[in-house]
């Protein structure tokens, strides 16, 4: 039996119908995760930090809040007002790293070109509900593979960047300063590395 | 009444439940991640869920279907709602019929529609007096603990 030697991976989970939000948060947390439950894509986009017109890039300097950071985001396609691909676009359509959390679509119905419209967007993952438990083994993969790839590219920007002008005077470099180069900042091994720019505005 | 008569009880009603298609095996999962110890109530809580908001939903369908002039698009939107929740909670039967609402209200067919409410809200009353029955007994027994 593996130890767990880590923060839990938090997951966002958005969906209007009230039954079902209970039931992903059951499976979710029986699933090791952390969940949070939003009853609408527009409270997602809240939690998230994410501004209604303009995307704003991540100035906030709420060091001394608590930050969470979302690992992942599963929702429901069939929502009032904004539907979960809606939401999905939305999230894409980012220009801070919040556009690499990996989304999961769900629906009631199996229709084909939905699933690839989704997916084309840039969905990982469709899931037909009802979901079940054997349905969240699927999600820690593209976490996963997600925090590699965000791994890597903070790795690539922090050597591009030596010679770059946008470095302000950092104090210190081993604090999480939130400046321009947040989103460069060092990973440290065997640490859970959180990507500072996921973070979502604790409110 | 002892605890093992009343868990004789409970299986016999559950077991019957799923033999008459009442529930299906997504019931099944929301009894497993009961079982696995820490949400003791969780099945429970659920069910209770479901019913509040099938009662709602019903309630809505009839007003609906009650006018001059149906919104049939409206009328498809509340069953694909119940179709939705009824589906997560393993309410088979609700589910199957509330699909054949669903195709009624998209050949816009008023009284095929007016039907099937009748026959979803009995299925519904049916599996709400079961599923109070079940949570009955699980009180019971855990009393007797």
């Amino acid at each position: 039996m593996a130890v767990a030697t880590e923060t839990p991976f938090h997951v966002l989970a958005v969906d209007d119908s009230l039954p079902d939000r209970k039931l992903i948060e059951r499976l979710l947390k029986t699933s090791s995760f952390q969940v949070t439950t939003v009853d609408s894509g527009s409270k997602a986009l809240e939690f998230l930090g994410i501004h209604g017109e303009d995307s704003s890039p991540p100035v906030s300097v709420h060091e001394d809040q608590l930050e969470v950071a979302v690992n992942l985001i599963i929702t429901d396609y069939c929502m009032p007002g904004m539907t979960g691909y809606d939401l999905l676009k939305k999230i894409k359509q980012e220009s801070t790293s919040l556009r690499d959390i990996p989304v999961v679509i769900m629906s009631s119905e199996n229709i084909p070109s939905r699933i690839n419209r989704c997916l084309e967007e840039g969905a990982d993952e469709f899931f037909l509900k009802p979901v079940r438990l054997s349905d969240m083994s699927k999600l820690k993969p593209h976490i996963l593979k997600s925090r590699c790839k965000e791994h890597y590219q903070q790795e690539q920007h922090q050597q591009s960047d030596s010679s770059s002008n946008e470095c302000s005077n950092t104090t210190n470099s081993s604090s999480s300063s939130e400046n321009s180069n947040s989103r460069k900042r060092k990973a440290e091994d065997n640490e859970e590395v959180l990507p500072q720019t996921n973070r979502s505005r604790h409110s | 009444m002892a605890a093992a008569a009343l868990r004789e009880q409970l299986n016999a009603l559950l077991a019957s439940m799923f033999a008459s298609g009442l529930v299906d095996e997504q019931f099944q999962q929301l009894q497993m991640l009961q079982d696995d110890g820490s949400t003791p109530g969780f099945v429970a809580e659920v069910v209770t869920l479901f019913c509040d908001d099938a009662d709602r939903i019903i309630s809505e369908l009839a007003a609906l279907l009650e006018q001059p002039v149906v919104d049939f698009d409206k009328v498809d939107a509340y069953v694909h709602q119940l179709k939705g929740s009824s589906a997560s909670i393993g309410a088979q039967k609700v589910k199957f019929t509330c699909m054949q609402f669903r195709q009624l209200c998209q050949d816009k067919n008023r009284d095929g529609c007016i039907m099937a409410l009748a026959v979803v809200r009995n299925e519904f009353y049916d599996l709400r007096n079961k599923f109070q029955t079940m949570l009955q007994l699980e009180q019971q027994i855990q009393a007797q603990q």
